[in-house]
């Protein structure tokens, strides 16, 4: 990661692909807190479709990007996600549901709800970079 | 069909759809730059630009910071696309009290960089590249989410 440069091109394949993403969850109404709490209480399993259709097309360009081309097309290196398993990732997911669970927003939605006028959503904004504060002002590192 | 209704009431189309093209910006971040594109971790780096604590100043997110900012503007910009030119026009909004917003954003924000990853983070990332720990941390939070939700809908 160390030296990553954002040329004015790598700068705008990373806003379309954010635009991507945050058109499909729009499109998905998983910007809405009121479906996201719905699915959490069994009444509508949209969002398992939503979570499927990512995960699948993920999985592909992750497993046949790096072999199909020897570099992303923009120069750098294929990142890989690392995530171990201990207790920090124990505690920090429960403690996350638990916050999703009570009101039915997670990041991406929290900042792609902004674009369609919830400005409510701004409250859990907050909440979320102060919970991200918090977090980085009790670790240790 | 019957039953398809029911577990789909609001119908499921542009669920699935929303979700493929989600994986499509995923998928287009990674093959044009390499880069893994969770997204709780913008709310980490974006404070190593204020606070001078050691642990924000941590390359993996003094090196990040731009290009995550530059991801999450894009995700408002595609937000207000869909909601210019493909929705009623009508702007977002929730019934849910402030209160629980903020209280639950906390939780949200603290949890998923104390656990390395929220839904997308470990959900569609982690998922889409086999690791095993991604799926404990999504069960585990599937498990606290429906937990909190229910007792929520049960007693507020």
């Amino acid at each position: 990661m160390s030296g990553f440069t954002l040329s004015p091109l790598k700068a705008l394949a990373v806003l379309a692909s954010g635009a991507l993403f945050g058109f499909g969850l729009s499109l998905s109404t998983m910007v809405r807190p009121e479906v996201v709490l719905g699915f959490l209480r069994f009444q509508d399993m949209g969002l398992m479709l939503v979570m499927g259709g990512a995960v699948v097309v993920t999985l592909l360009a992750y497993r046949f990007g790096p072999k199909l081309l020897r570099l992303p097309l923009l120069g750098g290196y294929f990142h890989q996600h690392v995530s171990a398993w201990n207790r920090d990732t124990l505690l920090g997911a429960a403690l996350f549901g638990a916050g999703w669970g009570l009101c039915g927003v997670c990041p991406g939605p929290a900042i792609a709800g902004l674009g369609t006028g919830n400005w409510d959503l701004l409250w859990a904004l907050a909440g979320i970079a102060l919970g991200a504060l918090l977090q980085g002002l009790r670790a240790r590192t | 069909m019957d039953h398809i209704a029911s577990l789909f009431p609001l119908g499921w189309a542009h669920y699935l759809a929303g979700g493929l093209l989600i994986g499509a910006g995923v998928a287009l971040l990674f093959v044009c730059t390499g880069l893994v594109g969770g997204m709780s971790t913008v709310f980490s780096s974006t404070w190593s630009f204020v606070v001078r604590r050691p642990f924000f100043q941590q390359a993996r997110f003094t090196d990040s910071r731009v290009w995550r900012l530059v991801y999450a503007a894009g995700l408002v910009l595609g937000a207000l696309v869909w909601w210019l030119g493909f929705s009623d026009g009508a702007p977002g909004s929730t019934d849910i009290p402030a209160w629980q917003l903020l209280l639950g954003g906390v939780l949200v924000g603290y949890g998923a960089r104390l656990g390395n990853g929220c839904t997308s983070g470990h959900g569609i990332c982690g998922l889409g590249s086999l690791q095993l720990p991604s799926l404990g941390a999504v069960l585990t939070f599937m498990a606290t989410a429906f937990l909190v939700a229910n007792l929520m809908g049960r007693f507020a």
